[in-house]
């Protein structure tokens, strides 16, 4: 049981730290698909 | 494996289904004589088209005019560029103007593409259709299975001894991966059924609200997937290359059927069926998902169609050459479909598992739940890694001086 807990709290950590690396690396759909020609706002 | 095979079949067909139309299509139709037009289309194209004949509209794409023997700009039509406005638009249509964008890239100078209405009739139909019967089918399949067999259970008394069947990070491993897939595949179906399974009945603020807390898991999750996929490969591949014992595993088929119980090491046949079909249709999905996850920068299909037509199936099976140019749009409908039909049949197969693990035999859940079995269950599935894990117990023993308790 201790086992699955600690996978499934695994599973947490990576989502939650994978979205926050892509979002500080560049990788939002945003940053993506706009450039300095494009006004988002 | 019928079912594998009919599933490869049918993937062949969708994946064709952008490209060549369905074999049964009428023949390719006559050109007309369209002088009557000037060379532009008649009645009958149309006509033709509406009837669902393929079409060499080769009369139209080419059409697009000639801006290198256009007239001067101060001369008569100069302004126009040598393209009349049907013939720009025609251009646009077939994807060869000279489109400049100020962002999105080459995708965003597509401005029409074909794929797109295929994408949609194969999504929200066979892929819906055959996906949703293939996991009911298998979860009515395994009630069938158990009415006739009922649980399989540990012949004669339990021992009371135990033995280590799974390690701690064995164990966290597999609980990543599963717990990963199963959020992962749960978000996937309501991806692809919400709005015809969700939305009628709960509303569509019901349905954005899940499907956009879907899209975050679905995106996330899968690094955890990934990772514990890596690491569940490298910690049980040696434990699962098949050996001749697997065929007697097979010819008994393996105790499920019957009430023998074949020899078998850490994993028996059926076990290593499970083990390479999540490492290969895990991998191949994992494949198609980074694609979608990086938008048009990791094509894989052109590449792909252009190496098996180099082999020659796909003529061989009557499907034509495969279009080896596509549209970027047109890589990421086939990246999604390829996604959701192999995710599909591993969600086939790990119900089994699940069942298996589960309901369908007694004691084996403990090996992934507290990661100690009993010897006689041991004894029963997997005698010879018991005796190998026996013997190594009683040599470290003897090296300690240690006298094991009776």
């Amino acid at each position: 049981m201790k086992a699955m807990l600690t996978g499934f709290a695994l599973i947490a950590a990576i989502a939650v730290g994978a979205d926050f690396a892509l979002e500080r690396a560049g990788f939002s759909a945003q940053d993506q698909n706009s450039g300095a020609a494009v006004r988002l706002n | 494996m019928p079912r594998l095979i009919f599933v490869f079949v049918l993937k062949l067909a969708l994946l064709c289904g952008l490209s060549a139309h369905a074999q049964d299509a009428p023949p390719v139709a006559v050109a007309p004589d369209r002088s009557a037009t000037g060379g532009a289309q008649t009645l009958e194209d149309i006509l033709a088209r509406q009837r669902g004949e393929a079409l060499d509209d080769s009369f139209r794409s080419d059409a697009t005019g000639d801006p290198d023997s256009a007239a001067g700009i101060a001369q008569q039509l100069g302004t126009l560029g040598g393209q009349s406005d049907p013939e720009l638009w025609r251009a646009l249509r077939y994807n060869s103007a000279d489109i400049r964008v100020s962002a999105g890239g080459d995708v965003a100078t597509v401005l029409v593409q074909d794929g797109g209405m295929n994408w949609l009739s194969v999504r929200a139909g066979p892929l819906r259709q055959y996906g949703g019967w293939l996991l009911l089918g298998t979860i009515a399949a395994l009630a069938v299975f158990f009415l006739l067999r009922g649980r399989i259970r540990v012949d004669g008394e339990k021992t009371g001894r135990t033995v280590t069947r799974f390690a701690f990070v064995e164990r966290m491993t597999h609980w990543t991966l599963a717990g990963s897939f199963i959020l992962l595949g749960l978000t996937g179906l309501l991806t692809l059924f919400g709005r015809v399974a969700i939305q009628p009945y709960l509303g569509k603020d019901v349905n954005s609200v899940l499907l956009i807390g879907s899209k975050w898991i679905h995106n996330s999750v899968s690094w955890a997937f990934m990772l514990a996929l890596i690491l569940v490969f490298v910690m049980w591949v040696a434990h699962n290359i098949p050996n001749k014992l697997d065929l007697v595993w097979i010819k008994q088929f393996g105790g499920i059927i019957g009430k023998k119980h074949p020899p078998a090491k850490k994993f028996n046949a059926g076990q290593k069926v499970i083990f390479w079909s999540v490492i290969l249709f895990g991998a191949s999905i994992s494949v198609s998902g980074l694609s979608l996850l990086f938008p048009f920068e990791l094509p894989l299909f052109a590449k792909t169609f252009a190496i098996l037509n180099d082999t020659g199936i796909p003529q061989w099976l009557g499907y034509g050459v495969l279009p080896t140019e596509l549209a970027p749009q047109e890589e990421m409908q086939l990246a999604q479909l390829w996604h959701a039909i192999v995710a599909f049949v591993l969600m086939a197969i790990i119900i089994a598992h699940i069942y298996i693990g589960t309901l369908g035999m007694e004691g084996a859940y403990d090996a992934m739940g507290s990661g100690e079995v009993d010897e006689a269950w041991a004894h029963q599935h997997h005698s010879i890694w018991l005796e190998e894990v026996q013997k190594k117990e009683s040599a470290k023993a003897e090296n300690t001086g240690a006298t094991p308790a009776e």
